[in-house]
């Protein structure tokens, strides 16, 4: 066969295998929309469930997973920027650091559930803090910490070597060199893991199952020891629990939680654009 | 004249890379000491060695001693001695700051806060590069901004606000057009007064111009060193002379 029809034929059939990632996303996004967008009203994100959630509002399930997820980063930034400082600039190649690193790995890699299970042996029982936002938010903690290590690993090791040896070359030394070269180049980078590793745990259910997520409380959480409602988790009862719940809520709850970790992905990618353009290498 | 910098049997190696062989040399103070040889001949290394960066790298190794006004560079801890020995790199380097932060970075890392000490520094310091005329109306732009030119005399006046005694040139002029380098080769001899200056370059003709010495380097070892005439007219090492005149390298 004619080689030119050859490559003809092959980059048609990679451009519509990859045309199949876009289906699903299209789908998913059209049948939410078209079913929840209803629902979707001023008092339906501002007002508590009402009727064994067939009617009212998810505001306090908004809420809560607002403050999961804030608390959570807010544990899981400092630890994992610090960590990804340590083992990028400072360890030395042994087999401590080894260990550290197949550590990270393998906690990117445990079941969601698990964490779920351990947030509850651990925070809930043996800590004794119950089932409280602080209990959910150590383990969605846990859960965030390699996406925070990893992306700002990446970003510490994109500041080009050639600054650090620029810096070093005048006679400052290497956590100077670190706090006023590296870091402030690397920020950009942190900064859009850590957004990312926050959109990552906002849609988690099972790690806040047995550890945070309450089925119904009808007021705002006033201190961290408090029950809360998640979206996760609220979406999981009202579809799965609730006889004749009505669909469109169904839809909507989905639709405001799809709406929150795109939002959040977005901003991470404004400030990802935002920063490549100010650039200044 | 003073010995500058004394080198006593140095060796050094990255892994199993043996890339400098014995070293026996002598830098005086205020000369320009040119050194020449085909890449891979251990010159980068050897200036390196000298203000410690090679530390950097965890595969490199040394035995022999480098005295900097007799005493051994690794006595000193290295943010002394990479004040007192500065650098200029082969590409022009500017840190992601502004014309005047790049030049302030060092003293202020040092510990000058005073911004009217600050000023003055980097004043003097710009006119010591010759490029303060150039750029005296833009010290708040980037200092990516500048030409490839410009950039590198900043990187000078980067690190001669660090006030050292000994500034290493690694090929300062492998990416400048020659009217840079010209200006460039100019600055190095005014400096030679102050400094004593060390110069890695792969141009045989500069080295002829602005060194008072030449070293020639070949393989990692020392072939020959002596004044620049001699070493361009009349070298005693045969390899020397097919190096200098183009027959490899």
């Amino acid at each position: 066969m004619n080689p030119k029809l050859v490559q003809k034929i092959a980059f048609t059939v990679l451009f519509l295998v990859t045309l199949i990632i876009i289906i699903p996303v299209v789908i998913i996004l059209f049948i939410i929309v078209k079913e929840g967008y209803s629902a979707i009203t001023l008092e339906f994100l501002t007002s508590i469930p009402k009727d064994g959630m067939r009617g009212g509002g998810i505001f306090p399930a908004i809420i809560g997973t607002f403050s999961l997820v804030l608390c959570a980063t807010s544990f899981a930034l400092p630890i994992g920027v610090l960590s990804a400082i340590y083992l990028n600039e400072y360890a030395k190649d042994n087999l401590l650091t080894r260990v550290i690193k197949l550590s990270i790995v393998n906690l990117a890699g445990v079941p969601s559930v698990v964490y779920g299970l351990f947030g509850l042996g651990l925070f809930v029982i043996y800590l004794n803090f119950g089932v409280s936002i602080l209990a959910g938010a150590l383990t969605l903690f846990i859960m965030e910490l390699p996406c925070i290590v990893t992306t700002s690993g990446g970003a510490l090791n994109s500041v080009p070597q050639s600054f650090r040896e620029a810096s070093l070359s005048l006679g400052v030394s290497k956590w100077q060199t670190i706090r006023h070269i590296v870091l402030p180049n690397a920020l950009p980078g942190i900064m859009t893991g850590a957004i990312l590793g926050l959109s990552r745990i906002a849609g988690e259910t099972a790690p806040i199952l047995f550890t945070a997520a309450a089925f119904y409380v009808p007021r705002l959480p006033t201190s961290i020891f408090d029950q809360v409602m998640a979206l996760p988790y609220h979406l999981y009862i009202i579809s799965t629990q609730i006889p004749n719940m009505p669909k469109n809520l169904t839809y909507g709850t989905a639709l405001v939680l799809l709406i929150i970790v795109l939002a959040i992905s977005f901003s991470a990618i404004s400030i990802r654009y935002y920063f490549r353009r100010k650039k200044k290498w | 004249m003073v010995d500058k910098i004394v080198i006593k049997n140095l060796n050094c190696f990255f892994g199993d890379i043996h890339s400098i062989k014995s070293l026996n040399v002598t830098v005086f103070e205020n000369e320009i000491l040119g050194i020449i040889g085909p890449s891979n001949s251990g010159k980068t290394t050897f200036l390196r060695t000298l203000n410690r960066l090679n530390d950097l790298n965890i595969k490199f190794k040394k035995n022999g001693n480098v005295f900097l006004d007799a005493q051994d560079i690794y006595d000193i801890d290295t943010e002394t001695l990479r004040k007192r020995v500065g650098m200029v790199f082969a590409l022009p380097l500017p840190l992601p700051l502004s014309v005047f932060e790049n030049i302030a970075y060092g003293p202020r890392r040092h510990g000058i806060k005073d911004r009217k000490k600050l000023e003055n520094i980097v004043e003097k310091s710009l006119v010591a590069s010759f490029l303060w005329d150039e750029v005296k109306d833009r010290l708040e732009e980037p200092a990516m901004k500048l030409s490839g030119g410009q950039q590198q005399r900043l990187c000078l006046a980067r690190t001669l606000a660090t006030t050292p005694d000994v500034i290493l040139f690694d090929e300062p002029c492998s990416g400048l057009d020659p009217i840079s380098t010209a200006k460039v080769e100019e600055t190095m001899i005014e400096l030679k007064k102050k400094y004593t200056i060390i110069l890695v370059t792969n141009n045989t003709k500069q080295a002829a111009r602005v060194s008072d010495r030449v070293a020639f380097f070949l393989m990692g070892e020392l072939i020959e060193i002596d004044k620049t005439e001699k070493i361009f007219t009349n070298p005693k090492d045969k390899r020397t002379n097919d190096y200098i005149s183009g027959r490899f390298g």
